[in-house]
C-alpha cells in the first residue's frame, strides 16, 4: 500500500436546494429516469478529485467559431452574436484551461441531429456546436448565430425559449457540469418546464445572459454575456490520515 | 445581521436533453465537424493491462432503454494511477501513461437498442485519501457519469468487476452501501468466453433494482 501524499483541499458539496432535483412532474421524462433512493454521499477520492485535462493541441483553429466552423460556401442564417463570459470557482478564483463545449438549434429552431424531426430546416452552413479553453483569466468567447425557439412533445403547448447548451470540465470529474444559457427578456423562459425544474429564481437568473452592448461588434454582432461557476474547493492544504485503518 | 459569505453559489444544472451528441460527440449525431473528436479512446493499444470490454443498458423506470443518454468514463491505469497532476499517492513511482491512454472516454449507445459497448483496460486498485476517508485501498473501479433527457443533473456512479471479489469486500466505498443487494447494483458480470473477455453491466435509473448513485 503507497502512503499517500498531500492533495489539495476537497471540493465544496454541491447544494442539492440550488440545483433542479431529479423528479420534476412537470418536465415529464424525469418522472421514470429519476433515481427514487436517495444519492450516496462520499468523501472525495483520488477518483473524484482528479480528471480529464484538456490542451489547446485537443482543438482546432476555428472550433469556437459556430459560424464558420460549418461554413459550405456561405455564412449560416440567423442573427449573428457573441456569447461571452469568464469561468470561475465558488471562491471566485478564475478556471484557466477549463474545456467548455456547446451545443445549440440553428435560427429555425432546429438541431443538426438524426433524431430531429422538427419541421423548420437544416442550415447547410451550420452545424451548431462549439468548443473552446478558457484562458488564464478564465474567460472564454464564441461566435455563433442566436438560436430559435422550437415546440417539443411534452405538452401540446410547450416551447423550449431560445438556448445554447454548455458542458464545462474544471480541474476535477465531481466538478463536471452540464446546463443551458438563455437570453434575456425572453418570455418563453418563465412558461418553460425544463427551465422551471430549478425552484429558486435566484438560480435561473443565474442562466439568463444579459445583452452585453460593451463587447457588441459595431456593424457585426450583438453580444450576451454567461459567466459560468463551478464548484469550489477549501482553500487549504491537507494531510491524509495517515492513522487511518 | 452578520458578515456575508463571499462564497459563490455553483451555476444550477439543466438536462443535456436529447441532442447533447450534438455538441459532445458530433459524429453520433450524424455529422463530421472536429478534425478530432473527444473522449473516443480510453485507452489505445499502447496501454497496459488487461483489455477488456464493458456492454450494457441504461433502464429508466419502466425498463425501457434510455437510448438517448451519453456515459463519461474515468479510470485509473493498470497500476492504479490516474493521468492527472493531482496523483501523488506515490511519489518516487514513474506511472505508465503512454500517449494513447487518457483514462477519459465518451460512451454513446446504439439509439435504437440503447446497448452501450465500450473497449479499455481493467484498472488497478487506486489508493483512498482524503479526509473522512481511511486510507485503505479502493478496490478496480471505473467511474462514470451520465446525463440524458429528463436528467437534471449529470448522475455519478462506479462500476466494479465481480471478478475482484476480496478487494470488493474491502471496498470502502462499496461498504458504505448498507444493503447487500444495492451494492450488487454497481458490479459488472465477467464474462470469459468471449476475448476480450466482456463485463456486463446495465444500470437502473429507477426500480426495484435502482442503481446506487453517488453525492461526490
Amino acid at each position: 500500500m503507497p502512503t499517500p501524499g498531500p492533495i489539495h483541499g476537497e471540493f465544496h458539496a454541491r447544494d442539492h436546494a440550488w440545483h433542479p432535483p431529479a423528479l420534476t412532474p412537470a418536465y415529464k421524462t424525469s418522472i421514470t429516469r429519476s433515481p427514487a433512493q436517495p444519492l450516496l454521499s462520499l468523501p472525495q477520492t483520488l477518483s473524484e478529485i482528479t480528471g480529464p485535462t484538456f490542451g489547446p493541441s485537443d482543438l482546432g483553429p476555428l472550433d469556437h467559431d459556430l459560424i464558420l466552423n460549418y461554413a459550405h460556401g456561405g455564412d449560416p442564417i440567423g442573427e449573428r452574436i457573441i456569447v461571452h463570459g469568464r469561468v470561475t470557482d465558488g471562491n471566485g478564483r478564475p478556471v484557466p484551461g477549463a474545456l467548455v463545449e456547446v451545443w445549440q438549434a440553428n435560427a429555425g429552431g432546429r438541431y443538426r441531429h438524426v433524431k430531429d424531426t422538427y419541421l423548420a430546416a437544416i442550415d447547410p452552413n451550420f452545424g451548431g456546436c462549439g468548443r473552446c479553453l478558457t484562458g488564464a483569466d478564465g474567460t472564454y468567447s464564441f461566435r455563433t448565430i442566436k438560436p430559435g425557439a422550437y415546440p417539443w412533445p411534452n405538452s401540446t403547448t410547450s416551447w423550449r425559449p431560445p438556448h445554447i447548451h454548455f458542458s464545462l470540465f474544471g480541474t476535477a470529474f465531481c466538478q463536471r457540469l452540464i446546463t443551458q444559457m438563455y437570453f434575456e427578456g425572453d418570455p418563453l423562459i418563465a412558461l418553460c418546464p425544463i427551465v422551471n425544474t430549478i425552484p429558486d429564481p435566484e438560480a435561473v437568473a443565474r442562466l439568463v445572459a444579459p445583452l452585453d452592448m460593451a463587447a457588441s461588434k459595431p456593424f457585426d454582432s450583438l453580444a450576451y454575456r454567461f459567466d459560468i461557476v463551478l464548484r469550489g474547493r477549501r482553500s487549504t492544504l491537507f494531510e491524509n490520515r495517515l492513522e487511518g485503518n | 445581521m452578520a458578515q456575508k459569505l463571499e462564497h459563490r453559489k455553483e451555476t444550477p444544472s439543466q438536462t443535456a436533453g436529447p441532442y447533447v451528441h450534438i455538441g459532445l460527440a458530433p459524429g453520433a449525431a450524424g455529422f463530421e465537424i472536429f478534425e478530432r473528436e473527444l473522449g473516443q479512446v480510453i485507452a489505445g493499444p499502447q496501454s497496459k493491462g488487461e483489455r477488456i470490454r464493458v456492454e450494457g443498458r441504461v433502464l429508466d423506470g419502466a425498463g425501457a432503454p434510455v437510448t438517448d443518454v451519453l456515459i463519461e468514463v474515468w479510470q485509473a491505469n493498470a497500476q492504479g494511477r490516474y493521468n492527472h497532476p493531482e496523483d501523488t499517492s506515490e511519489p518516487e513511482f514513474e506511472p505508465d501513461f503512454p500517449s494513447d491512454f487518457s483514462g477519459w472516454g465518451r460512451v454513446i449507445p446504439d439509439f435504437e437498442t440503447g446497448v452501450f459497448s465500450f473497449e479499455t483496460v481493467k484498472p488497478g486498485p487506486v489508493p483512498e485519501t482524503g479526509p473522512g476517508t481511511t486510507g485503505r485501498s479502493q478496490a478496480p473501479h471505473l467511474n462514470l457519469w451520465l446525463v440524458a433527457r429528463g436528467i437534471n443533473l449529470g448522475l455519478n456512479t462506479r462500476m466494479y468487476f465481480s471478478d475482484e471479489v476480496e478487494a470488493n469486500a474491502a471496498d470502502p466505498v462499496l461498504g458504505r452501501i448498507e444493503s447487500p443487494g444495492r451494492r450488487q447494483t454497481l458490479i459488472a458480470m465477467r464474462d470469459d468466453t468471449v476475448d476480450p473477455p466482456v463485463y456486463r453491466f446495465d444500470i437502473h435509473l429507477q426500480g426495484a433494482s435502482e442503481t446506487v448513485f453517488f453525492d461526490i
